[in-house]
């Protein structure tokens, strides 16, 4: 998919380049790219390592664990057919705070971790289970907190407030974890009223 | 909208500070730990350069030859009538299909249009509030061989048209 889309987008343009009679351009256009691409990677070094320090120290201090479980009770009602003190609950709950936190690549782990225990709940079979959908549903329409990369490229092009978007990244993250949720519980409403019958 | 402003203002210092005085207290060397995590910043942003590269001059090709003028004048009139900024469109197609594709197209949009323009603010805020559908229903259901995948493609891409038009009312309702 990626593949199709990154050579469709090269190719595409370099036709329309043809057309258009703009070579010159396309030709400046690959190398100062590159070049952006990198100073861009710099770039985030330095609110990456800031970011994923202080999240060490909050992890160390077991303030992620504390986090969840809180948000335990919760997020147990999203997933009604996992029984109580299953590994597969921990491993669901540490992902999901991870991502909050802008830990995408601890979150990688503990959401495939996560998978393997639902996959054993479900009898091993190759089929999405319920809990599954939800929890890839949930995953999907992130929940970052804090959009660490986001602010890092604002600052490079000098904004006058790189965090200014925080707050309408939160509540959008959180409308759109709501509507997740929401779109899975109507999917499952509609399988189960489809077997019924 | 003003308290929306002082979240964005006040949220990171305060977690910061609270990390540190939490951390403090339950005993953690706070700067060695600090230090050590911060590495992993380095490797993640080192580790990125090649996907971003290759992302990056595919996306000024496409922009730089004309293409995207031309797909966007496309649809124009039906966005309009929808209240979508046409010059989002390409960064809200890609967002659930390649993470990297959209960190590019979305550093592209905030280069060309000033991060403090509202098309800058609003693929800001696009970015950070939706994920890479497909990579996460690849990478997680290809680690553990889940092949029918029932519902969960759909859930998640209607999630995110969700996240996309929540991002596109708040940011209209706060910087317009």
């Amino acid at each position: 998919m990626v593949n199709l889309i990154w050579v469709g987008m090269t190719i595409i343009g370099l036709v329309f380049a043809i057309i258009n009679g703009r070579m010159e351009e396309i030709n400046e256009a690959i190398f100062k790219s590159a070049n952006e691409a990198v100073t861009l990677c710099i770039g985030l070094i330095s609110v990456l390592v800031f970011w994923l320090g202080i999240m060490r120290i909050a992890q160390e201090a077991g303030l992620l664990e504390k986090l969840a479980k809180l948000f335990r009770p919760f997020v147990k009602r999203l997933f009604p057919e996992i029984p109580d003190d299953h590994p597969a609950m921990g491993y669901i709950l540490s992902n999901m705070i991870a991502n909050m936190f802008g830990l995408g690549n601890a979150a990688t782990p503990l959401g495939i971790k996560a998978m393997e225990q639902l996959k054993i709940l479900n009898g091993g079979r190759d089929s999405a289970s319920r809990s599954m959908i939800t929890f890839l549903a949930i995953n999907t329409s992130s929940l970052t907190i804090i959009p660490t990369t986001v602010i890092a490229i604002r600052m490079k092009y000098d904004s006058a407030s790189p965090t200014e978007i925080v707050g309408p990244t939160l509540i959008a993250t959180m409308i759109s974890t709501i509507g997740a949720i929401l779109i899975d519980r109507y999917f499952h409403y509609r399988r189960t009223r489809r077997e019924v019958k | 909208m003003q308290w929306i402003s002082t979240i964005s203002l006040w949220l990171i210092p305060i977690m910061i500070g609270f990390i540190l005085i939490y951390g403090t207290l339950k005993k953690v060397p706070t700067y060695e730990v600090f230090v050590e995590g911060g590495k992993e910043g380095v490797k993640i942003a080192i580790s990125i350069i090649p996907f971003l590269i290759g992302m990056l001059v595919a996306i000024t090709v496409f922009r730089e030859s004309g293409a995207l003028e031309f797909f966007v004048s496309l649809m124009q009139p039906a966005l309009l009538a929808l209240g979508i900024p046409p010059e989002i469109v390409p960064l809200a197609i890609i967002r659930p299909i390649s993470g990297t594709a959209a960190l590019g197209m979305m550093s592209d949009i905030v280069a060309a249009y000033g991060p403090d323009s509202f098309i800058g603010r609003l693929a800001s805020t696009l970015q950070g509030s939706t994920d890479t559908t497909l990579y996460v229903l690849t990478v997680y259901f290809g680690a553990v061989g889940i092949r029918k995948m029932g519902d969960a493609l759909k859930v998640g891409l209607l999630a995110d048209i969700v996240g996309i038009a929540a991002a596109i009312f708040i940011v209209t309702i706060m910087f317009a």
